[in-house]
């Protein structure tokens, strides 16, 4: 069973967002950089399938070296190897032909990540991979088993209940939670994840299909209205009549 | 040229959000002086359909096989491509829902489209540019993109866009087939669970939510939120620590790994604001936070709050809300 991981590198999940100065892009400075959190389901639930039943699991990132790091802790929390398309991620279908021309080569059999990325929220990608490579993509997919050596059975959210989904391999899935309960990497893993192979590849020529011109942040609210807890029922009228939310 | 509206159907009528995406696309048809289309599938009744005249949609193709009652990306794919080949159309409007997206991201590899997902506004249409704003960093922050192929793919993000005046003209709605093959259904579903929905209202889709965090103390205390949630005709939703504990399930999950959230009310209970639970609900237009710690965070994001205890706040609020003639 070969199994390729997609991950994101992206903002701690605490950070502050900024933008630099021309409003053109995130600004780095001072943000701590972790393996997006929905793609960290989907690296757990692929190294749970390889140990149950073996294969490897192979970690991708499209994005340049200052995502290393965060690729060296997917290899120590259990992945067997690594690739970085060594490209800045322009947009979603720029990432979707990089990883679907690595697919192309190795022929994976589950190709799994994230549903989104908690910076661009693009919801895109694992679909765009399916279709580039014409097999099915189950998003958003909150469990994942093996029927047999040829077929997976997945649960997927829909809005206002699940599905039950069983697709043949190869396949692509997005994951969110509870996929899997995320591991932190031991001492162990961390020392051999040193000594694990992450290979770096140049991008497949390709164009982006948008371009992001501009950056803003919300406007600030007006500040909060107390009320007195002894009179919270006024609450209620003040959300019909002042904010007229009701 | 025209403009194409994927509508979503649940129980034979249109989701809210769909309707958004309808006016969408009719503003955007508007703007371009083309007409919308609209393309619906599966389960919708036909007077729902023609009443998308009233979003100023002027034609519905609609495709009633029985195999599309549930969704499979694949099928629904096909169908969408062929009703946006029979209208020419250059710009596709779908709702930014899970079936919404996926279908996006499809149809954009397949009609070589620019895809822009979670969008909160119309297009501007300057010397010649398409470019609208969409939500990015967890609503921390908003992106504005220029989509620059032929064909134009916009999944508009829930809530962001009032709903307009009725248009008038009901819509014609006609019938729609494209050639599906078994292959189109190789990951159709097999089973589909809804949840207990008696009375209650889906969390995406809601115009008010009321959450509970770890204030509540315990599973066995969330009629207070449900009962708020009820009174209020709100949908009901958790923080993280909540659906961890198992309180509550995931899916009702709020914040920046969970759900992401834009209602006109969202009322959180004993929740302190984690900047991650922000991150999932700051596009909320009115915020009420409740807690008793007067330092909660979330004190900062809120537009009312009330410091004190949820067992004797809450049922004040739930005796307000029965009172209010609906």
């Amino acid at each position: 069973m070969k199994i390729l991981v997609c991950i994101s590198n992206v903002p701690d999940t605490t950070s502050k967002i900024n933008f630099t100065a021309d409003n053109k892009s995130f600004d780095k400075n001072g943000v701590q950089f972790v393996i997006n959190p929905w793609d960290e389901y989907a690296l757990t639930r692929a190294i749970e399938l390889k140990e149950a039943k073996g294969g490897s699991v192979t970690v991708l990132n499209v994005g340049e070296a200052d995502a290393e790091p965060n690729i060296r802790k997917a290899l120590a929390i259990g992945a067997d190897d690594a690739i970085r398309v060594n490209a800045h991620p322009t947009d979603a279908f720029f990432v979707a032909q990089q990883i679907a021309a690595i697919a192309q080569e190795e022929k994976y059999d589950i190709i799994l990540m994230g549903k989104e990325s908690i910076d661009f929220n693009g919801f895109q990608v694992h679909n765009m991979v399916g279709e580039l490579l014409g097999i099915p993509s189950v998003t958003p997919a909150f469990k994942l088993d093996l029927v047999d050596d040829t077929t997976a059975r997945l649960e997927r959210e829909i809005e206002g209940g699940k599905e039950v989904v069983e697709v043949k391999l190869p396949f692509v899935a997005s994951a969110q939670q509870p996929m899997s309960e995320p591991r932190i990497p031991n001492m162990r893993g961390i020392m051999t994840a040193r000594t694990k192979p992450l290979k770096v590849v140049e991008p497949v020529s390709t164009a982006a299909k948008t371009e992001y011109v501009n950056f803003s942040k919300p406007e600030k609210k007006g500040g909060v209205k107390m009320i007195d807890p002894e009179n919270a029922g006024e609450l209620i009228s003040l959300l019909r009549n002042e904010a007229k939310v009701l | 040229m025209s403009v194409l509206v994927f509508v979503e159907g649940l129980n034979g009528e249109i989701k809210k959000s769909s309707l958004e995406a309808a006016f969408y696309g009719s503003q955007v048809a508007q703007t371009l002086g083309t007409t919308a289309t609209a393309v619906a599938i599966g389960d919708v009744h036909q007077d729902a359909l023609a009443r998308l005249g009233e979003q100023g949609i002027s034609k519905v193709l609609y495709d009633s096989d029985e195999r599309l009652k549930q969704f499979v990306a694949d099928a629904y794919v096909k169908v969408i491509a062929a009703a946006a080949q029979k209208e020419n159309a250059k710009v596709l409007v779908f709702s930014n829902s899970n079936i919404g997206a996926a279908v996006g991201s499809k149809l954009a590899v397949r009609l070589q489209g620019s895809l822009a997902t979670n969008v909160t506004t119309l297009p501007k249409t300057e010397n010649g540019a398409f470019t609208v704003t969409r939500s990015v960093f967890s609503g921390k922050a908003f992106a504005d993109v220029a989509l620059t192929s032929e064909v134009k793919i916009i999944a508009v993000k829930k809530n962001a866009l009032e709903i307009g005046a009725a248009a008038g003209n009901a819509a014609a709605v006609e019938s729609f087939s494209a050639a599906l093959s078994d292959a189109d259904f190789a990951a159709a579903p097999k089973e589909t669970v809804m949840q207990d929905s008696e009375g209650g209202v889906l969390l995406p889709e809601a115009e008010i939510v009321v959450s509970g965090g770890r204030g509540l103390k315990g599973p066995e205390n969330w009629h207070l939120v449900e009962d708020l949630a009820k009174a209020l005709g709100a949908a009901t939703a958790c923080s993280k620590p909540v659906s961890d504990l198992d309180w509550r399930p995931h899916h009702e999950h709020v914040g920046q790994t969970g759900i992401t959230i834009s209602p006109n009310l969202y009322i959180a209970i004993g929740i302190s604001g984690a900047i991650q639970h922000l991150a999932g609900v700051n596009s909320s237009k009115v915020i009420v936070v409740i807690n008793k710690d007067p330092e909660a965070p979330f004190f900062k994001a809120a537009d009312y709050g009330i410091v004190g205890d949820a067992f004797e706040v809450v049922p004040k609020l739930i005796e307000a809300a029965k009172a209010l003639d609906k």
